[in-house]
């Protein structure tokens, strides 16, 4: 007998790691038509063949959740030892640097070389980083296949991403330079939230599963 | 370049959306789930939902709309009324609410906003000011306007910040429903005493008013209830006047009504019968993604 799960490998896992907005990340999933699983369970997380790692939380309470349900282990060896697609959704984005400063010292997974670090107000730059701004797209691939030149995206934020340039894709400005897509080879990490990006939010998710080719499998 | 955001304030009430005016009478609109599809579709920045029968019944949030609602809303989703613990922003969070508002429960006891952003980050925690004005100065109220607390709005939006809070939503009481424009003497004053954004609301009638609050309220983004129901378009007209009057909007519509005239108040003016006429024979694809 083969099960259901052996056959259907077109699935993106939703890695629910207790801080995170998943049902907005879900309901795009639906929209589009994906099939998926949320889970936070280590053998799911073996068997999955691609990974979302959603977020809106603290750094700190992030890596925590990670540790206490064990998931750093398998997740890296799938990511980096096995090649596997992983798509980070803000807070999920900056779980790749090796440390944060975010309320005190925290260590992260450190998929990707850089740290997080914090926005500073100064005049006329308010903190959090919130709202519409445009980005500058620096790699086409994988995300902007199908979008607009400079199109806008929905940040919500107060620290980021300070990595090497060769793994920046696209760029915003919000006093200084920051990294709004950082890529390097099967990770992908986006400082904004496609998830509420509307059209082009939803266009950039087509792009991105457009290019993992994962397949369509029928719309809700 | 960062674009000033346009933000739709839902208020529900027992389950409706509502017309609120001056925080004492309500007119029905409909479900939220249909007004949120509308607004998403029409390109809004964000959406604020607050329930303001939660606190007064003494009970949770109502989870199963905010999942009911979040399915339509492909933009960011605010969601307040009945937060008093850390668990509840939690469960409204998995229920697809990408950010939470706090206005009683803050007022009660600020260490909620502390614990909530050391959980969540500041970015996720919005404190909502309603203010009074009376007797010649600023009083913040809780409870839906209905308890004063002799607190400055100024100070208490101070001191929100330095708990953590990531956003201030500042609404007039006196103002709202009554379509006369911000009080600006009060945003300004708020805006210039913190350093995270804040959120203009209560009192907007038209277009016009939006621009008034970002240019001289210096608010960092507005926001507004009643104007956006029966009015067709509504966002899509109100950020196609703000950017023809130099403010950075994001327009994503199809439709973008540039090339549009508009009169004192800020609504559409009809086009020549020529442009109309040639309309006819425009091709306008549906976009598939």
């Amino acid at each position: 007998m083969i099960s259901e799960q052996q056959l259907v490998k077109d699935y993106v896992l939703v890695v629910d790691y207790g801080v995170g907005n998943h049902l907005s990340v879900v309901n795009t999933l639906r929209f589009l038509g994906y099939r998926f699983r949320v889970s936070n369970r280590r053998e799911d997380i073996e068997k999955a063949p691609s990974y979302i790692l959603p977020g809106v939380g603290a750094f700190g309470e992030a890596v925590n959740n990670l540790k206490k349900l064990d998931l750093i282990g398998p997740l890296s060896e799938q990511v980096l030892g096995r090649k596997k697609p992983v798509l980070g959704i803000c807070l999920g984005m900056q779980l790749f640097a090796q440390d944060s400063q975010e309320k005190g010292f925290h260590k992260g997974l450190g998929w990707i070389k850089g740290h997080i670090r914090a926005l500073v107000p100064e005049d006329g730059i308010r903190v959090p980083h919130v709202g519409w701004n445009n980005i500058d797209v620096l790699k086409k691939d994988p995300l902007f296949t199908q979008v607009k030149d400079y199109p806008a995206c929905y940040f919500d934020h107060s620290y980021y991403f300070d990595c090497r340039e060769d793994a920046v894709a696209a760029t915003c400005r919000y006093g200084e330079e920051i990294a709004a897509v950082v890529q390097k080879d099967n990770i992908v990490g986006v400082q904004f939230h496609p998830e509420k990006g509307q059209n082009n939010g939803l266009r950039l998710f087509r792009g991105y599963f457009n290019s993992i080719n994962l397949k369509v499998t029928g719309y809700a | 370049m960062l674009n000033k955001r346009l933000i739709a304030a839902l208020i529900v009430k027992e389950g409706i959306v509502v017309q609120s005016i001056g925080f004492c009478r309500y007119l029905p609109v409909g479900r939220p789930e249909i007004a949120v599809e509308w607004l998403n579709n029409w390109g809004i920045d964000e959406i604020v939902l607050l329930d303001i029968s939660a606190t007064p019944q003494k009970r949770d949030p109502d989870y199963a709309m905010i999942e009911r609602v979040s399915r339509k809303c492909f933009a960011p989703l605010t969601v307040g009324g009945g937060i008093h613990r850390v668990e509840h922003i939690r469960a409204l969070l998995r229920h697809g609410a990408d950010k939470i508002v706090v206005n009683t429960a803050a007022i009660k006891g600020p260490q909620l906003i502390q614990e909530a952003s050391d959980v969540f980050g500041n970015q996720c925690v919005v404190v909502s000011l309603d203010v009074r004005y009376k007797a010649g100065r600023y009083e913040v109220c809780g409870n839906s306007g209905q308890d004063p607390t002799g607190k400055d709005p100024v100070s208490m939006a101070r001191e929100a910040q330095r708990l953590g809070a990531g956003e201030i939503f500042l609404n007039s009481i006196d103002r709202d429903g009554f379509k006369e424009g911000y009080d600006l003497k009060l945003i300004r004053a708020v805006v210039e005493a913190v350093t995270i954004p804040v959120i203009a609301c209560g009192g907007v009638g038209g277009p016009r008013h939006f621009l008034q609050g970002f240019v001289e309220g210096k608010a960092t983004a507005v926001a507004a209830g009643n104007y956006f129901h029966f009015i067709q378009h509504s966002p899509i007209v109100a950020k196609a006047y703000l950017k023809k009057n130099g403010i950075d909007m994001r327009i994503d519509t199809y439709s973008q009504y540039d090339g549009f005239d508009f009169d004192e108040m800020g609504r559409i003016c009809k086009r020549d019968d020529e442009y109309l006429n040639n309309l006819r024979f425009q091709y306008q694809p549906k976009e598939v993604i």
